[in-house]
C-alpha cells in the first residue's frame, strides 16, 4: 500500500484490573483507517466498540489501561504519550463526538463561548475570527439564524440540533480523524438520517477520516467505506462494507445479519443466534464464538482463530483459515 | 370477524402548567399538553397493531390508556364489546385487567430487583387468585416453571434474581408475567428497543410463537419500521398524538400515501440497499405545547397549502385505508 495509514492499531490489548482478577476488555484488535477513509465499528453491547473508540482517543476510564499493542496517528504512536501532549492531539488531530448531544456539551456556557475555546485552543487565530470560524461551522452544520443562535445554551437546542453543535465541536480544529461514537443512537429516526447525511459531507469536504461506531448496520450499510465487526472484544470481521453485508464469511456475522429484520424480506421467522455474548470473566477458550457457533469443528474450541483473508474481506474464523 | 379491541375518540391532556403562584405571579398561562387527541382504530382478535411515530407522538400513551394506567380525558375504550369506562367498578375492572396485560420498553426497570422470578412471575396468579391450590405449596412453583419454560427461560430460574439475567433474558422474564393471567390481548410498548439485534430476534420469535398458539393479540408500539414491518398485520402512523394513516402492513409499506409515512420509511437506513441516497426529512418534530395548526405536519411538508395550515383534516376512509391528509383527499398527490 502507496499511501501510509492515518490511524494504526496493531494488537491493542486493554485490561481492566478487578477485586476478582483482571478482565480482558479488547484483545489482540488490529485495523487500520486511510485518510478520508470512513470505518464502521459495530458490535452489540459490550463487545468492545467504545472502548476501542475511548482507547484511541485517550479517555479510558480508570482502572482501564492499554495493556499492549500500539495506536500511530499518522506515523507517531500516541498510546503512550503524557497526559498533556495527548490533551493537544484530542481536539487538534482527533475530534470526538458522542452518543448523547446533552452531556457532550457543558450547560454553563453558551454554545459560542465552548466553539470558540476550542478553535483557540488550537489554532493561531484572534478571538474575533475564531467568533466568525463558529459562526461559519454553525451555518455549515446547517444551524439556521447562526448568528443569534451561537449566544445561546445548550438546553436552548432541540436533540437533532445540539448534535449538530456537537458535530461543529468535533470539526472546529480541523483534525484529521474523527471518532463518533454513536452520534444518532439518541436521535429519532428522520433527525437520525439528516445527521448521518451531515456528517458524511462534512467529513468529505473536511477532508477528515471517520471511527464510526454504532451497533446499527443499517447506518453502517449507508455510510462506511469499510466495516469492522466486533464480538467479545476482538474482531471478527473486518472488510468493505458490501461485502461483509452480502457475503458474510464469519458466522457471527452471517448470523448477525440474518437476525436484523429488513425492509424487504418476507420471512416468518428471524434467524436467531442462541445464547448471549459471553461475559468478560467467562470468555470460552477457542474461538469466543464457539459455544453459539452452528457449525463448530473441535478445533475452534480449543484454539483462537486468526484474521484470514476470506475473499475481499478478513475473518477470525477456523472455516476461513482451515486450509492454511 | 369481530374487533377485540376498539378505540374511539380517544384523547388524553396533561396540564403542565407552572405552579399556580407563579401563574399568578409572572402572569403565565395554563399549559396544557395534548399528548393523544382523537385516537380511533380497532384490533381483530389475533391480530397485531402496531403503532410507529417519533418520540413524543403519543404511542406510549396510548398504550397506557389501553390497559388503564392513564385515565382517558375523552373517548373510550371498548374490550370484546364491553366498555372499559363502565368496568371502573372494581369487580369489572379485575376480570378486564386479567384479559390485558402490558410488557415495558425497559426490562431492567420493570422488574423489582428486590424480588425472586419466582415473585415476579407468581404475583399476577397471585394478585388473581389462580395460584393452583390442588397442588400444594408446590402449585405456584410448577405453574411460573411452566410459564418460564413456555418463554424458553429454564424451571431452575425460579429461585434466581433479575440481576443473574441478560436484557434478553429479563424482557422473557416480563413476557412470562404478562402471560401468567392467560391474557387475549397485550400491549407491548417497546419490548425490544432496548436490547441487541440478535437478541431482539429471540424475542420477536418467541412473541410470534405464542401469538400462533395462544392466539393472542398485540398492540405493537415501536419506533423501528423494519421491525414492525416483521411483526404487524396492521400498522398505524402517529404524529403528535394523532394518527395520520392506518393501513394493512403491506399495503403501507409498499403504497405509503400520507407525506410523513412517506418520510419515515425514507428515513430507515437500509441494509440491503448500500449507496442508496436517502433524502433527509427537513426539520424536527414541533413543540407538543404549541402544535401548528391545521395539520400539524404542515410545516415539514412538501405538499402543504393554505388549506393544510388551516383546517385539521379528519381521519377518513381511503380507498381501504384510514388517512387524514387534505393533499391525498383532492387527489393532489
Amino acid at each position: 500500500m502507496a499511501l501510509q495509514p492515518l490511524l494504526e492499531v496493531k494488537h491493542l490489548r486493554v485490561e481492566f484490573p478487578t477485586r476478582h482478577g483482571t478482565l480482558l476488555a479488547l484483545d489482540d484488535i488490529s485495523f487500520d483507517i486511510a485518510p478520508g477513509e470512513i470505518l464502521g465499528v459495530v458490535g452489540e453491547s459490550g463487545a468492545g466498540k467504545s472502548l476501542t473508540g475511548a482507547a484511541i482517543i485517550g479517555l479510558l476510564e480508570p482502572p482501564g489501561r492499554i495493556a499492549g499493542g500500539e495506536i500511530r496517528l499518522a506515523g507517531q504512536r500516541i498510546d503512550n504519550l503524557p497526559y498533556e501532549d495527548m490533551r493537544k492531539i484530542r481536539g487538534r488531530q482527533i475530534g470526538a463526538i458522542f452518543q448523547d448531544p446533552l452531556t457532550s456539551l457543558n450547560p454553563l456556557y453558551t454554545i459560542g463561548r465552548q466553539l470558540t475555546e476550542t478553535i483557540l485552543t488550537h489554532l493561531p487565530v484572534s478571538a474575533e475570527e475564531a467568533r466568525q470560524r463558529a459562526i461559519r461551522l454553525l451555518q455549515e452544520t446547517g444551524i439556521p439564524a447562526a448568528e443569534q443562535r451561537i449566544d445561546q445554551y445548550p438546553h436552548q437546542f432541540s436533540g437533532g440540533m445540539r448534535q449538530r453543535v456537537v458535530i461543529a465541536l468535533a470539526l472546529a480544529a480541523e483534525p484529521k480523524l474523527i471518532v463518533a461514537d454513536e452520534p444518532t443512537t439518541a436521535l429519532d429516526v428522520s433527525i437520525q438520517a439528516q445527521i448521518i447525511s451531515l456528517l458524511k459531507r462534512l467529513c468529505k469536504d473536511h477532508g477528515a477520516a471517520v471511527m464510526l461506531v454504532t451497533h446499527d448496520m443499517g447506518v453502517i450499510a449507508e455510510t462506511c467505506d469499510r466495516v469492522a465487526v466486533l464480538y467479545a472484544g476482538r474482531v471478527a470481521e473486518i472488510g468493505p462494507v458490501g461485502e461483509v453485508i452480502h457475503r458474510p464469511a464469519h458466522p457471527y456475522t452471517a448470523g448477525l445479519m440474518g437476525s436484523i429484520p429488513a425492509m424487504d424480506d418476507t420471512r416468518e421467522r428471524l434467524l436467531q443466534i442462541d445464547g448471549a455474548m459471553p461475559r468478560l470473566n467467562a470468555i470460552p477458550l477457542g474461538c469466543a464464538f464457539n459455544p453459539r457457533c452452528e457449525q463448530v469443528m473441535d478445533r475452534c474450541r480449543v484454539e483462537r482463530p486468526e484474521l484470514f483473508d476470506a475473499g475481499a474481506t478478513r475473518a477470525a474464523c477456523w472455516l476461513v483459515g482451515a486450509g492454511t | 370477524m369481530s374487533a377485540l379491541v376498539e378505540v374511539r375518540d380517544l384523547a388524553k391532556v396533561f396540564d403542565v402548567s407552572a405552579p399556580w403562584l407563579n401563574r399568578v405571579v409572572e402572569g403565565k398561562p395554563r399549559q396544557f399538553v395534548y399528548a393523544v387527541d382523537g385516537v380511533s382504530f380497532s384490533i381483530e382478535r389475533g391480530k397485531t397493531l402496531a403503532l410507529v411515530g417519533e418520540s413524543g407522538c403519543g404511542k406510549s400513551t396510548v398504550a397506557r390508556l389501553l390497559v388503564g394506567l392513564y385515565q382517558p380525558t375523552r373517548g373510550d375504550v371498548r374490550f370484546d364489546g364491553q366498555p372499559t369506562d363502565a368496568a371502573q367498578n372494581a369487580a369489572g375492572l379485575r376480570t378486564l385487567r386479567k384479559r390485558m396485560q402490558m410488557i415495558f420498553q425497559d426490562p431492567y426497570a420493570s422488574l423489582n430487583p428486590r424480588w425472586k422470578v419466582l415473585d415476579i412471575v407468581g404475583e399476577p396468579l397471585r394478585e388473581h387468585g389462580l395460584v393452583d391450590k390442588a397442588q400444594g405449596t408446590d402449585g405456584l412453583r410448577r405453574q411460573v416453571s411452566e410459564l418460564l419454560m413456555s418463554v424458553g427461560l429454564a424451571a431452575a430460574d425460579c429461585d434466581k434474581f433479575p440481576h443473574q439475567f441478560s436484557g434478553g433474558q429479563r424482557q422473557r422474564i416480563s413476557i412470562a408475567r404478562a402471560l401468567a393471567t392467560q391474557p387475549e390481548f397485550l400491549v407491548c410498548d417497546e419490548p425490544t428497543s432496548a436490547l441487541d439485534v440478535s437478541v431482539q430476534a429471540q424475542v420477536l420469535n418467541i412473541m410470534k410463537d405464542l401469538q400462533r398458539s395462544r392466539g393472542l393479540t398485540y398492540l405493537f408500539i415501536s419506533h423501528n419500521l423494519a421491525v414492525v414491518r416483521h411483526v404487524a398485520d396492521d400498522v398505524g402512523v402517529m404524529y403528535l398524538g394523532r394518527l395520520v394513516e392506518v393501513a394493512p402492513k403491506l399495503e403501507l409499506f409498499s403504497h405509503p400515501r400520507h407525506p410523513y409515512t412517506r418520510m419515515l420509511l425514507d428515513a430507515i437506513p437500509d441494509i440491503h440497499m448500500s449507496g442508496r441516497a436517502r433524502t433527509p426529512v427537513q426539520g424536527e418534530v414541533p413543540n407538543p405545547l404549541n402544535p401548528p395548526s391545521g395539520c400539524a405536519f404542515h410545516p415539514r411538508c412538501p405538499h402543504a397549502n393554505a388549506r393544510c395550515s388551516s383546517e385539521r383534516p379528519a381521519l377518513i376512509n381511503f380507498q381501504g385505508i384510514h388517512i387524514a391528509c387534505h393533499a391525498v383527499e383532492e387527489g393532489r398527490i
